[in-house]
């Protein structure tokens, strides 16, 4: 099913996930236990629907190809979780935002290895700014609102009040670099208001995404709020930018023809469309890369008109 | 005057309960007429396009009329600005932008505009005569709500220009440059003062364009504009239908577009800008629930309902356009509604005893007839209460329809008119689910006496605006804008700023 399958297979041996590059092991030795890389999808790992997937660039491992049907069904899992995770209090997302962290952090060296065999320089940086930062938006569950809100004085017997509303489903193209930290930081933001997301991840290390996603499902997350899918950009995106139960599209690093479509299709039903892109070293600013814009970004103002005496 | 209470005739359908009575309007309500004496408002017979702090005229040397669709005559006529002109306009818009007003100390930008206010104020009576003539709504509308609220709306953006490092927590913030902006016709003057007085406070330079049915008023604030001496090409106004504003949106040297208007319109110019890096705001259309329970105060609901439909004849995007009633006091509510809707009055927009004026245009009055044929041919029952409408002009009487099922036009479609669609709930949450099936979610009105249920009500609702026992109230600190295909953005309110400036 997949285009690369024989190359795969080829470079496929023993313990060759544990040390590339090491002498074939010792047939009598123990076999080591290779892991199946799945997406993440209504709290499950799953493989591609389609049955197709594809290789990393080192030609070490096998990870699933996503599909349409399978960023429909991601959006369906997306969907089915929304009104719980909204409905949480602001404290108890934040402290499952903070177990994350604390998750991330048990898990440092499987993440730091992970990215160091995508081609990382600095893997230990990223995954202390990735952890760090999924620590910071946990802090913001419960104070954005006091920036965002705002009591209005209107002229009469109302009392009027704007607050803030998550938007629904969200659509995050994370960006290729930095894989992890730019994935933590454009998934954390949109979900610390009681949004849920369907993340496509990147393309070029798409293993330490996977990892992330063990934590995720670790960390008291309800199965849904993220949604993990691999595979190509260009061929998932222009399916849930047309998605009708979709909201917003956060979509980074995007660039070109392919682009502009997705825009156009969001068009259909109005959804909110932010295209950015961070420098490598902006992303690992507090100010820009954790900016609480972010989470403003994804997130509707309710204005209330309340009687007064009447 | 007194108003009989009388027994009901004996009709031939005998639908009416014995012994019912019913109040009696007969002639107790018949008004003198009390119009508005015009005479001291000038109307020129032909307005250029306001560019550069200037009229000029516009290249093509075409004109197109503008009528009153009270009585079908013409007031005055007005420029069709082609992409040309529109071109000369963005040019004057930027020139003013990186020549002045990007450099202007912020607080002498906020004078200019509470300037406008002023003059707003000061010229409020002939403002409110041309919306009045040139739009078809009721004087008393015009005079109460379009024009007070207009100056209000640049007043308190004026207040925001020197305080623009404080919005938004310490995030440095920074101006667009030139906005576009295109308005719709139902409150012409209002629509503009929304979307000029942000963009100005913001630090940006404007073309607006208004809606081709309205044209009026934004020539008079145009000579406001003049009058406050503000630096030319700060606010240019060019006149014209879809391709006037088409090119506005294709301009490439425009940052930001702003459009108030239908959902169809609103989705091509997203298509439009996709790719283009410019900033974008919908406010759109809307099929708005208003929610009635039992426990309401039925009489000051009744009020609220009327007020929620028939408010500009039904031309607002926010209408109480789907009413929803708890089934115990449906039959109540709709004898009370009929009542009250019988007292209203249709006809000139100018006399000042007028509750539904003039629809907006003949092709608006078509799309409601055809839109009310839909709704009897799937089955709901149309009522209207007697009047007589005038034998010229647009007029529609107020119409509603019961038995309405969620599934007919009347109640998916934006009527944009004096037309209500009927429908009942049994619980809290069939009322939600209900509200909530649209694509629309503009604003939604909630009745209770219950303050605990209004605001848990107000918390289920996706509408940008809800509104707790009132309806159709507007206020510039009071972030209006929807939720869903109604669009996104908001206007008025600090969140209002978000709309034309960058923040970091």
């Amino acid at each position: 099913m997949s285009e690369r399958r024989k190359t795969g297979a080829e470079r496929r041996r023993p313990g060759a996930d544990l040390e590339p590059g090491s002498e074939p092991a010792d047939p009598l030795a123990r076999l080591a236990v290779k892991k199946t890389w799945k997406m993440y999808v209504g709290g499950a790992f799953v493989r591609s629907e389609s049955g197709r997937y594809l290789v990393t660039a080192d030609g070490v491992d096998n990870y699933p190809w996503a599909s349409r049907k399978d960023g429909r069904d991601a959006v369906t899992a997306a969907q089915a979780a929304q009104k719980g995770w909204a409905g949480k209090t602001a404290y108890n997302r934040g402290q499952i935002l903070y177990r994350l962290g604390e998750v991330m952090e048990g898990r440092r060296a499987e993440l730091a290895l992970s990215l160091e065999r995508a081609g990382e320089s600095q893997p230990e940086r990223e995954v202390d700014a990735a952890i760090d930062r999924a620590i910071s938006f946990a802090g913001w569950s419960d104070k954005y609102q006091s920036l965002f809100a705002s009591s209005n004085p209107v002229a009469g017997p109302h009392f009027g009040f704007s607050v803030t509303d998550p938007m629904g489903v969200v659509v995050i193209a994370a960006p290729d670099r930095p894989a992890l930290l730019g994935l933590v930081g454009s998934i954390c933001p949109v979900i610390v208001s009681g949004n849920v997301a369907v993340v496509v991840v990147s393309e070029v290390d798409p293993i330490t995404p996977l990892i992330l996603a063990e934590c995720l499902a670790t960390s008291d997350l309800p199965g849904g709020v993220v949604n993990l899918l691999t595979g190509k950009r260009a061929e998932v995106l222009p399916h849930l930018a047309k998605h009708m139960g979709v909201r917003a599209l956060d979509l980074w690093d995007l660039t070109g023809d392919d682009a502009v479509k997705l825009e156009v299709a969001a068009a259909d039903n109005v959804k909110r469309v932010t295209r950015r892109s961070l420098e490598l070293e902006a992303w690992y600013d507090e100010t820009r890369g954790g900016s609480p814009g972010n989470i403003e970004r994804f997130l509707e103002t309710k204005t209330v008109w309340h009687p007064m005496g009447a | 005057m007194t108003i009989k209470l009388v027994e009901p005739k004996a009709t031939a359908a005998g639908d009416r309960r014995r012994g019912e009575r019913r109040l009696e309007f007969a002639h107790a309500w018949d008004y003198a007429p009390a119009p508005e004496a015009v005479d001291h408002v000038k109307i020129l017979p032909r307005y250029e396009l306001f560019i550069d702090g200037k009229w000029q005229a516009p290249e093509k040397g075409r004109y197109f009329d503008t009528l009153s669709p009270s009585t079908e005559q013409k007031l005055s006529e007005v420029a069709e600005a082609s992409a040309e002109d529109v071109d000369r306009a963005v040019r004057a818009a930027r020139h003013a932008y990186d020549r002045v007003w990007s450099r202007m100390k912020p607080l002498e930008r906020g004078k200019y505009i509470f300037r406008i206010a002023r003059i707003i104020q000061e010229r409020s009576r002939e403002l409110c005569i041309v919306e009045s003539l040139d739009g078809g709504k009721p004087i008393k509308e015009s005079r109460d709500f379009d024009v007070p609220t207009a100056a209000a709306h640049f007043f308190y953006y004026a207040g925001w220009a020197d305080k623009l490092g404080y919005a938004f927590g310490g995030r440095p913030v920074s101006a667009l440059g030139v906005a576009g902006q295109i308005i719709p016709w139902n409150f012409p003057l209002l629509m503009a003062a929304w979307k000029i007085a942000p963009a100005l406070a913001c630090g940006n330079t404007v073309v607006l364009k208004p809606a081709e049915t309205t044209p009026l008023s934004a020539m008079f604030l145009a000579e406001i504009i003049q009058e406050a001496e503000l630096p030319d090409g700060v606010v240019n106004i060019v006149t014209g239908a879809g391709a006037t504003g088409a090119a506005l949106v294709a301009h490439p040297d425009v940052n930001k577009v702003a459009f108030t208007g239908s959902t169809d319109v609103g989705k091509r110019i997203q298509k439009a800008l996709a790719g283009t890096g410019k900033k974008l705001t919908l406010e759109l259309g809307g099929k708005a629930a208003n929610i009635v329970f039992a426990d309401a105060p039925l009489d000051q609901a009744v009020d609220g309902i009327v007020n929620g439909i028939f408010f500009n004849q039904g031309h607002v995007c926010c209408a109480g356009s789907r009413l929803l009633l708890e089934e115990s006091v449906h039959d109540l509510v709709i004898r009370k509604l009929r009542d009250r809707m019988a007292t209203l009055r249709v006809g000139d927009p100018l006399d000042k005893n007028t509750d539904i004026g003039a629809i907006n245009s003949r092709m608006q009055l078509e799309k409601i007839k055809e839109l009310c044929a839909a709704g009897e041919a799937e089955g709901a029952e149309r009522w209207s209460p007697p009047c007589e409408l005038p034998a010229k002009g647009f007029f529609f009487a107020p119409t509603v329809f019961t038995g309405v099922a969620q599934s007919h036009r009347i109640a998916r479609e934006e009527i944009f008119g004096p037309v209500l669609s009927v429908l009942t709930f049994r619980t809290e949450a069939e009322a939600v689910e209900k509200a909530n099936n649209t694509f629309y979610g503009l604003s939604a009105g909630v009745w209770s006496n219950k303050g605990a249920r209004l605001f848990k009500m107000a918390t289920q609702l996706e509408a940008g605006v809800v509104w707790g026992n009132t309806y159709n109230k507007f206020d510039p600190s009071s972030p209006f804008g929807g939720y869903k295909e109604s669009g996104f953005g908001r206007e008025g309110g600090r969140q209002g700023l978000a709309a034309y400036l960058h923040v970091d």
